[in-house]
């Protein structure tokens, strides 16, 4: 018998974006405060199951339609190449640097190159976790 | 003053999670149960809020909102698997 879960998919359709929201805010947020790319993966990762929740599996399929092996990987070799990018200014490896910019809108911000890493740690993040919980829901 | 009056709310909220770990414990259904965990993660999110006023820093405000997106996922999911047997379906249609 199929039953009808539409208070749970109405709420995930608003809730869901407050979560992605957050954990952009976390990654972003990671360098001065509490937070970082460790966080931000796991709380993306945690709307990505809360839609599988509601949803299933082969709907989660069909709109994120990624490899997240694939993310993971790419992850990785982002973390990687921002380390190798020290040797182009002739710095050991994974040496980080920042500067201040002023942007249109924003203003004057300082951009480090800590984020690049911190985004390669946030794809590892996600790729791992939804691999994990893909797998495990896929062979009952 | 507020420090006397922050650490009796402190207490009045542990002694409610000591309850809710009661049913936890004793609870005959499993229903029971999970309700009771829901209710121990709000007790633990005014907890840490009080505690981020006694300690005077709003280092633990991430953590509060944290928590309640996980204690919300984590219902869920308990639910899900009283009512239907399973998870994370395959196919909803």
């Amino acid at each position: 018998m199929r039953q009808n879960d539409i208070i749970l998919q109405t709420t995930t359709k608003i809730v869901l974006f407050i979560i992605l929201a957050f954990s952009v805010f976390m990654f972003f947020n990671g360098h001065n405060n509490p937070g970082g790319g460790f966080v931000g993966g796991l709380m993306t990762s945690s709307a990505i199951v809360l839609f599988m929740l509601a949803f299933g599996l082969e709907t989660t399929k069909r709109i994120l339609p990624f490899d997240f092996k694939l993310v993971a990987a790419s992850g990785l070799l982002i973390a990687i190449l921002t380390g190798m990018g020290s040797f182009v200014f002739g710095v050991p490896f994974l040496s980080h640097t920042f500067g201040y910019f002023t942007i249109p809108i924003l203003g004057e911000m300082e951009l480090a190159t800590a984020t690049l890493f911190d985004l390669g740690v946030y794809l590892v993040v996600v790729g791992v976790t939804l691999t994990i919980i893909q797998t495990i829901g896929e062979d009952s | 003053m507020l420090y006397i009056l922050y650490s009796v709310a402190a207490l009045f909220i542990t002694l409610s999670i000591i309850l809710s770990l009661y049913r936890i414990a004793k609870g005959p259904s499993m229903p029971d149960r999970v309700v009771a965990l829901d209710l121990v993660g709000i007790n633990l999110i005014s907890l840490i809020a009080i505690v981020s006023l006694l300690l005077n820093t709003t280092a633990f405000v991430e953590v509060i909102l944290l928590l309640a997106i996980l204690s919300f996922l984590g219902t869920v999911a308990f639910s899900k698997f009283i009512e239907k047997g399973v998870v994370i379906e395959r196919n909803r249609d």
